[in-house]
């Protein structure tokens, strides 16, 4: 069984190395329908995301139809179909950073970086997304960008915190 | 058995009975929307909510099961407050638009409108995505109609075994169909239409032809024909209020008159032609399979008169093609003849001549864009309308259907026998075939004196039957002893099954009917709805009728046949039949 580690390390594999890589993983998990949710997991771990072209080699693999991998992967929102830029911008819509103005950080994201949610700047640097409670209610408004927390966010500062990482 | 209270009286049931069916069963009918007896029934809809007392919620009646002494209220002050604001909520996105809508008079959502009256529509909410698909030459999806009952979800998924239609995204963004990149004209869809045939509302549609058939009727310098198929006068009555199961073949015929064609043909002449050429090749390659060393030919040979079976082999099983029998389907082989043979006769131009093909199929509509179903240029069929349409069309026209004389079809394409009548069900192309392969080979009926294979009728998803030859004529001595072994299904999840076997070299048939809709052409994507399995019934039972009517029950004694073989085609398989009546099939892509 191929561990996370190894599928971890694929930073310097070529497109096809990455494809043989998707190939042991669906084998292992002996092509089931039922591992569909872990084999998404280990092949946007390879790919980075679920571009059509993955979706459609899991699909012939393991002999389901593309639009059910679709159903499934866009019924989660951990599954990206975009590729995903250097930082991952998220903001917490949580019940308590919602009412404390989480919703106008977000609009404010979205202006400064001139993408929706779920997508990816054209230089590939930013990626914004959403989270429901990251269990932070007492910093609210939260953001995270990759792994760190930004406390008490307030939407003027945005492009500064942004600006500061390009 | 247990006791559950409904609405203050005591009812005793069988263990596991759902709420929704102990409530049905002592004649309490609650309001419902998604479910579907047998077929669906995961509760995605809400509209049969229940009040179970002791429960802190309301319940989906037809996901709960009953439980020993529970009380159940279907008609308490909260239930039907509830029932109220889920049946707004499923409006507030909708677009409304009844008298512009296919399903206008014709839709589950109304039907509901009728029972929940509502005074004012209290939420108008943003409106989902509307994208109206119309890439493929069957099936149109207009998503902004769609109340996601999943309806079609579960019979493309767990009954046709196809998995395109599915849910994507979540909450509000949720639409039903291929996924996003996907278009369903260049997708896996068989366009079997059995999606069309569920959708309680205007979501999936058949793609119209009607425009084009007035058109074609308008249009003063065009021969019009019109054919119809063996299903579509045991469902079309159904358009007119008849009981499902009546036989209105004689009104049909009448009503097509009216309505302005030309000639009026029967789909049925083609299905008896059809039982010549696709009985002559089976005796072929079971000849070849028996007694030539370098065979080319493979068994099980396969029927192939069912164009929404024929793309999910030629997706799903590109490598068992060869198993496949030539045969165009019989509407295509009256197109091709109707532009040769009946233009010849007739001294037509052939370009002249505008066919149309009234069909219980949605996939025939993608079956004439085939590029094997042209010829010089010009199609074989040049529309196709269901029998759905056909019934708006008699309705448009202003006929009153129910009051018409019995009218006759045209000849020389409109004779038929019992045998291609049923063609229109499950288990009739192989009965057919047999009447006259065993008469072909021995000389003597088909053995029983019904000439009916009864293992092979009726609904169970696999049906087979062995047939032994005994003292053969002499031609087919490589034949005698031999035990000829069929198989039937309906359903594109039962012909998976049997082509796994074929794939795994473990199929013991010679010989498989395979129709790509549950029941076969009586309840095809084209038909009448609703259609359950009470009514599939009724319909068979009809073509069964129609067929122990006829005076002349086997496709080799059809008069109009034989002289067409004597005057143009020579003989079965001939030259003339291979370039007008057989085909060829494309391998593609798995998805």
């Amino acid at each position: 069984m191929i561990t996370t580690d190894e599928v971890c390390n694929v930073l310097k594999m070529t497109e096809e190395e990455k494809y043989d890589l998707l190939k042991t993983v669906i084998t292992d998990y002996e092509r089931k329908e039922n591992n569909l949710i872990q084999i998404l997991h280990m092949a946007q771990a390879i790919f980075g995301y679920l571009p059509v072209e993955v979706q459609y080699f899991i699909a012939g693999q393991m002999d389901l139809s593309v639009s059910k991998i679709n159903s499934v992967l866009t019924f989660y929102s951990f599954f990206s179909t975009q590729p995903k830029g250097k930082y991952t911008v998220s903001i917490c819509l949580g019940t308590a950073c919602y009412v404390r103005g989480g919703k106008d950080v977000l609009n404010k994201l979205k202006s400064v970086l001139g993408i929706d949610v779920g997508f990816t700047t054209e230089d590939k640097v930013f990626s914004l997304s959403v989270m429901r409670c990251i269990g932070a209610c007492g910093l609210a408004p939260a953001m995270t960008i990759n792994k760190k927390v930004y406390k008490q966010v307030n939407p003027n500062k945005i492009p500064m915190i942004l600006g500061m990482l390009k | 058995m247990i006791n559950i209270t409904i609405n203050g009286k005591v009812f005793q049931v069988e263990e596991g009975t759902t709420i929704f069916e102990a409530a049905k069963q002592n004649n309490i009918l609650i309001p419902h929307f998604c479910y579907m007896e047998n077929v669906h029934q995961i509760g995605s809809c809400r509209i049969c909510v229940v009040e179970v007392e002791g429960g802190k919620t309301l319940m989906a009646s037809c996901v709960t099961p009953a439980t020993e002494g529970m009380i159940v209220h279907t008609n308490s002050e909260r239930v039907r407050d509830v029932r109220k604001v889920i049946f707004e909520l499923m409006l507030s996105d909708h677009p409304k638009e009844c008298l512009s809508c296919w399903r206008n008079q014709n839709c589950e959502l109304q039907e509901l409108g009728n029972l929940i009256q509502l005074n004012e529509f209290r939420y108008e909410g943003a409106k989902s995505k509307d994208v109206i698909d119309s890439s493929s030459p069957s099936i149109v999806r207009d998503s902004s109609k769609c109340i996601l009952c999943r309806r079609c979800v579960t019979v493309c998924n767990e009954i046709q075994g196809v998995g395109l239609m599915n849910p994507h995204h979540r909450g509000f963004s949720t639409f039903i169909g291929p996924s996003e990149d996907e278009l369903l004209g260049e997708s896996v869809c068989t366009n079997c239409g059995q999606c069309v045939l569920v959708c309680p509302v205007g979501a999936l549609k058949e793609k119209d032809s009607t425009v084009a058939v007035w058109e074609a009727l308008y249009d003063k310098t065009k021969t019009v024909v019109v054919q119809t198929a063996p299903a579509v006068r045991a469902a079309l009555g159904e358009v007119f209020l008849y009981e499902p199961g009546t036989l209105v073949t004689g009104k049909m015929a009448a009503a097509l008159h009216q309505l302005g064609f030309n000639y009026v043909f029967d789909t049925n002449f083609a299905a008896d032609l059809t039982i010549m050429e696709e009985g002559s090749e089976f005796l072929e390659r079971v000849k070849d399979v028996l007694t030539n060393k370098d065979k080319k030919s493979v068994l099980p040979m396969i029927t192939s008169c069912s164009p929404g079976w024929i793309k999910f082999m030629e997706h799903r099983y590109a490598g068992q093609l060869p198993h496949l029998s030539s045969c165009k389907s019989p509407h295509m082989m009256l197109g091709a003849l109707t532009k040769s043979y009946f233009a010849e006769k007739m001294n037509i131009d052939p370009a002249k001549l505008f066919v149309v093909s009234v069909m219980p199929c949605t996939a025939k509509k993608f079956e004439i864009t085939r590029p094997e179903m042209f010829k010089d240029g010009l199609a074989d069929v040049d529309a196709v309308i269901t029998t759905r349409e056909l019934g708006r069309m008699i309705k448009d026209a202003g006929i009153d259907f129910r009051n018409l004389p019995e009218g006759e079809f045209d000849s020389p394409l409109g004779l038929s026998t019992g045998a291609a009548d049923i063609f229109g069900t499950t288990g009739g192309v192989m009965e057919a075939a047999l009447r006259t392969v065993y008469e072909l080979v021995t000389g003597r009926e088909l053995p029983g004196g019904t000439l009916h294979i009864q293992p092979l009728a009726g609904l169970n998803r696999i049906k087979t039957a062995s047939i032994k030859i005994g003292n053969p004529l002499p031609e087919y001595s490589f034949l005698d002893g031999v035990t000829v072994k069929v198989a039937v299904t309906s359903g594109l999840r039962g012909a998976a099954e049997l082509l796994d076997q074929i794939k795994n070299g473990t199929s013991p048939y010679h010989f498989i009917e395979i129709m790509g809709c549950p029941g076969g052409c009586i309840s095809g994507g084209g038909q009448p709805r609703p259609v359950n399995d009470a009514i599939r019934t009724q319909r068979m039972k009809a073509i069964y009728r129609e067929d122990e009517g006829k005076p002349v029950r086997k496709s080799h004694e059809n008069s109009d046949v034989m002289l067409l073989y004597r005057d143009f085609l020579g003989m079965p398989l001939g030259h003339k039949s291979h370039e007008l009546l057989h085909t060829i099939y494309t391998s593609r892509s798995k998805n």
